[in-house]
């Protein structure tokens, strides 16, 4: 895809995020979706493109009243939103539409209109990983970590201060569900979830939503908004299965989303200005800083340790407080996406001053998918 | 150990020898007739080199600890926390989930890498688990 063709002209969370006992789940995502038509100045029969995921196009289309002539129901989890941009850039190019909504939204902890996630008996998921007693994402997505914590050399401080940085950025946020701070000791003496994780060290369980407007670059200089360019794309799956994944080192989808990103954006690690991994647990950053290529896994721990990632760090890292302590519907790609467009408009609660470039890394399932994206405000 | 509540699973076509396996005291694997390649799970095809030439072999049921979390909450029905969910890298190469049984469920007693070997351990009566126990010796 060619650099700075199309843009993000209007983004939105939903009006509360937390708990939002008033809200159905697809309630949720027409807030978001009316939030963001009015940050683009558009009206919803502008829109001509949709995507989401989990809640269907076909759903939220007609919810919305929307007739588009694209559209994508890429659900791999929580990066599909990710999947969603790079799809709509490479739509809106090839002229397959030229306004594109993306919608996402969780009824995660009020639970109304949401259908509960189940694993068939007969799926490999169901056959190979259920009877063994795994039981949500607490007891599957940390299954990695003794193994690389053994191979890098990364110790249970190192994981616990990952909470500890985030929080003191969620601290700055006053939208961030956990603003407190917290340290190595209280994440380490936090109720133990699944050994080597403490409650601490997992995401929270919100309501909310967010959506995204994109348009063609030519296009975008006529909205209200300053224009929030995409630079760079990448995507990949791996499986469904975390038992499975090729190495417990590193994840596969990781590897592959995140260099195709930097290739097609054309930059190396030290022009990021600004940086979203998505944490459902405190694993993940390591991951994500290692297989992006910000430095080997070695340093990973070490390097967020030394506080680099905090705020005044070099390396600004989960600006929004994360998943950890920001919010968590479920699918928290939304969210980092968000985050990533805050901060190339400069209107961030804990704005990088500065900050022309912003990579935001999600994950689907647990290591099941992966997508990147590149942002900046130059063109 | 083997509480009616346990998610049971249920065999497909191509996973059925697999289960028939366990029952009868067996772990079971695929190797490509093409390629060498030994995989996990069961499909009638070498997810490696795609030949459909593949054969059904008995597996040595010997493997190491390659990783793990011992969950406390919430538990999955069936299970009485704190129990290991573990991933066990098998001698012929493929990894597969499941629990470590004739040991403590603690970070001391579960050591990486420490050997492993399989035991059946019937469900009802048309399914058997393969679990892991610390191998003797
Ligand atoms: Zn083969």
């Amino acid at each position: 895809m060619r650099r700075n063709q199309v843009a993000v002209v209007g983004a939105a969370e939903t009006t509360e995020l937390g708990v939002i006992p008033t809200m159905s789940q697809i309630q949720l995502h027409a807030d978001a979706a009316l939030n963001a038509i009015a940050d683009a100045g558009l009206k919803l029969s502008d829109i001509d493109g949709f995507a989401t995921a989990v809640e269907t196009p076909q759903q939220m289309c007609h919810y919305l009243g929307i007739t588009p002539t694209w559209v994508d129901g890429t659900s791999v989890g929580g990066c599909s939103f990710m999947l969603h941009v790079r799809h709509a850039a490479a739509a809106i190019e090839a002229g397959l539409c030229k306004t594109v909504l993306i919608t996402h939204a969780e009824s995660g902890k009020s639970m109304i209109g949401k259908q509960p996630r189940s694993i068939p008996a007969d799926s490999l998921q169901g056959q190979f990983e259920a009877p063994f007693g795994v039981y949500g994402p607490p007891s599957m997505f940390p299954i990695p970590v003794l193994r690389y914590m053994k191979t890098y050399g990364i110790t249970h401080e190192q994981l616990a201060m990952v909470a500890v940085v985030q929080r003191e950025w969620a601290a700055r946020n006053p939208r961030a569900m956990m603003k407190d701070p917290i340290t190595v000791d209280d994440v380490l003496n936090s109720r133990m979830i699944a050994y080597p994780f403490r409650l601490l060290q997992c995401c929270l369980v919100t309501d909310g939503g967010g959506a995204l407007i994109l348009t063609s670059a030519d296009r975008a200089k006529d909205f209200p908004r300053k224009p929030v360019y995409i630079l760079g794309t990448g995507e990949s799956v791996e499986t469904p299965m975390v038992s499975q994944m090729e190495t417990f080192t590193s994840s596969r989808a990781f590897k592959v989303a995140g260099p195709l990103a930097f290739k097609e954006a054309g930059i190396t690690h030290a022009d990021v200005d600004h940086l979203m991994i998505y944490d459902a647990f405190a694993h993940l950053p390591l991951f994500g800083l290692g297989d992006l290529g910000f430095m080997p896994h070695e340093e990973t721990g070490p390097f967020i340790a030394a506080g680099h990632t905090r705020p005044g760090g070099k390396l600004p890292l989960n600006t929004n407080g994360g998943g950890l302590s920001y919010m968590h519907s479920g699918m928290y790609g939304m969210y980092a996406l968000q985050e990533s467009v805050r901060q190339m408009r400069g209107i961030a609660p804990a704005q990088v001053p500065g900050a022309k470039i912003s990579v935001c890394h999600g994950v689907g399932g647990m290591f099941a998918a992966s997508g990147t994206i590149i942002f900046t405000n130059e063109r | 150990m083997a509480e009616p509540m346990r998610a049971r699973p249920k065999p497909t076509p191509e996973t059925q020898h697999f289960w028939d396996g366990t029952k009868a005291g067996e772990l079971r694997l695929q190797r490509c007739d093409s390629c060498a390649h030994v995989y996990f799970p069961p499909r009638p095809f070498c997810p490696s080199c795609a030949s459909r030439k593949v054969s059904i072999f008995k597996a040595s049921g010997k493997g190491t600890l390659y990783s793990y979390v011992i969950n406390h909450r919430p538990a999955a029905p069936g299970f009485t926390p704190p129990y290991a969910i573990a991933v066990v890298a098998l001698e012929e190469g493929p990894r597969m989930m499941s629990n470590i049984t004739g040991c403590p469920q603690t970070p001391v007693a579960l050591e990486l890498d420490m050997p492993l070997e399989v035991t059946f351990e019937p469900l009802d009566a048309q399914i058997t688990l393969p679990l892991f126990r610390p191998a003797k010796g």
